[in-house]
């Protein structure tokens, strides 16, 4: 079981390389995309409301593997078009492709998370800018958005978590991440204990990532902690400094 | 100029018309507050009176009528939907930061400390220096008498003291007119005194205030004028002596009646 580890890790360190790549740039461009997306989405202008709408509704409807086909499949039917408008060299790369389809698909869902997020911030903490004569774009960068991520960001991390176990679709269109590695390795040794292998390397990024992302949450929502300097007292079950948050 | 403002009131309304919807909330109310003015005003519940503070700093925007600010008039007559030009914008922000209002629910920003809270309008809407802000920040803190929990989080302080805080946080911006929505009716009994302690030194160092408020005893001794609002319009005023020892009004007469 552990020879194939041996054998085959800088394959799967590879692999993961990939994985990282992937899941980080995609979500990274989503995170840039969704903000604005959710702030129209939000807007009473049914002009910017509705194609909005329709763009979440398809990707979160649909299954991301169908995504990645019509994307990648799909574009090869127009590739004289796609030629003409010069951008043939983006959709003939399975990696770009993936890449577009992960970032659209996570786009969707940011996007619902930020305004839900938005919708959430309490109305009278707004007021209380606006009656300062504290500018729009003011108001969102000291009161709204503080807010809005912080009561988002359990959400989004749970939505990157899924984000990067998704990325494995992209080993079906040939990419070599982790799963497209393992699928490699096992088709030459047949040997089934490197998929465990593969598992292992999923649950080892999920953790670290939940525990950075944990740290986070902690730092960003410290104002609802219990002050550990105080003289108030925290409640007895919840004395190590470790505990004392409300949020976990 | 400057002689000009001396004269001019703080704030003059006229006219105020709101309706929600089919609900006409206010009917017409004026209203002037010169410098050094204290002004209540108290009515039922529904008497439009939140409302017509919210009005003059527009939170909720007036269907009609025209507001005076530091010599500067705004005409609301043109509606709301001119409303969203650079110049009115402007506008309407500048008389807002020229009234400090005071909520009833604090309405403290819970992510920033006490402190930030106070210094967080001069140093972004007035663009002054932190420093100076800061030292500012922390004496208004002290006088209401919260200093030495500046930098402790809203959610860790009791409801007297976050109202205090939010006095001194529109304190900070050195307004022309205090408005205040109500201030204690959020808090527990034990703890309304500390806050209108607060709110009569205010009106004793001669500040412009004109508040909300269900407390008649507090109205009575701090105001210098008394407006009763009954549906959407005033139907009585005056100095408080006039108003709660010899109500004209009927309705107002059966008001104060329910409130001792």
């Amino acid at each position: 079981m552990i020879e194939v580890l041996i054998d085959y890790w800088p394959k799967l360190l590879d692999g993961m390389s990939m994985t990282l790549k992937l899941t980080f740039i995609s979500v990274v461009i989503a995170g840039l995309l969704s903000l604005p997306l959710a702030i129209l989405r939000r807007s009473k202008n049914k002009a910017f409301q509705w194609p909005i709408r329709l763009f979440v509704s398809f990707f979160r409807g649909t299954p991301l593997l169908a995504q990645l086909f019509l994307i990648y499949y799909g574009s090869g039917q127009f590739r004289e078009e796609l030629t003409d408008l010069g951008v043939w060299w983006f959709f003939r790369d399975p990696f770009y492709c993936a890449l577009f389809t992960f970032a659209l698909n996570s786009t969707a869902y940011q996007l619902e998370i930020l305004r839900g997020g938005l919708q959430a911030v309490p109305y009278g903490e707004i007021e209380a800018g606006v009656a300062l004569g504290m500018p729009r774009t003011l108001l969102y960068r000291k009161i709204i958005l503080p807010h809005t991520y912080r009561i988002a960001l359990p959400a989004l991390g749970n939505e990157i978590i899924l984000m990067l176990k998704g990325s494995a679709i992209a080993s079906v269109i040939t990419l070599l991440d982790v799963m497209g590695h393992t699928r490699r390795v096992f088709s030459q040794t047949f040997d089934i204990s490197v998929y465990f292998w593969a598992a292992l390397i999923y649950l080892m990024i999920t953790t670290l990532f939940v525990f950075a992302w944990r740290l986070l949450e902690k730092r960003l929502t410290r104002h609802m902690c219990y002050p550990v300097n105080s003289k108030l007292p925290a409640p007895k079950a919840l004395n190590t400094p470790k505990e004392t948050c409300h949020v976990n | 100029m400057s002689t000009n403002l001396q004269s001019e009131p703080a704030l003059h309304v006229e006219e105020l018309h709101k309706s929600f919807g089919d609900i006409k909330v206010l009917k017409g109310v004026s209203l002037t507050a010169k410098k050094h003015d204290v002004i209540s005003i108290i009515g039922s519940s529904g008497s439009g009176k939140s409302t017509f503070l919210r009005c003059m700093n527009l939170l909720e925007f007036p269907n009609a009528g025209r507001i005076r600010v530091h010599g500067e008039q705004l005409d609301l007559s043109q509606g709301v939907e001119q409303g969203n030009s650079k110049n009115r914008q402007n506008q309407i922000e500048r008389i807002r930061s020229r009234l400090g209002m005071v909520f009833q629910s604090f309405n403290l920003w819970s992510h920033m400390s006490v402190l930030e809270n106070v210094m967080l309008g001069p140093c972004t809407v007035l663009k002054r220096n932190r420093d100076s802000v800061e030292v500012q920040a922390k004496a208004l803190l002290s006088r209401v008498g919260m200093l030495e929990k500046c930098h402790m989080y809203p959610d860790h302080l009791s409801g007297g003291q976050k109202q205090r805080v939010a006095i001194a946080r529109a304190l900070a911006m050195e307004p022309d007119v205090m408005l205040f929505d109500e201030p204690t009716s959020a808090l527990d009994p034990e703890l309304v005194n500390e806050v209108l302690l607060v709110i009569r030194e205010l009106a004793e160092e001669g500040r412009t205030m004109i508040m909300v408020t269900h407390e008649m005893r507090f109205a009575r001794d701090v105001s210098s004028h008394v407006v009763y609002l009954h549906q959407g319009k005033i139907e009585e005023q005056g100095p408080p002596e006039q108003l709660f020892n010899a109500p004209q009004s009927e309705h107002l007469q059966r008001f104060l009646s329910t409130q001792y």
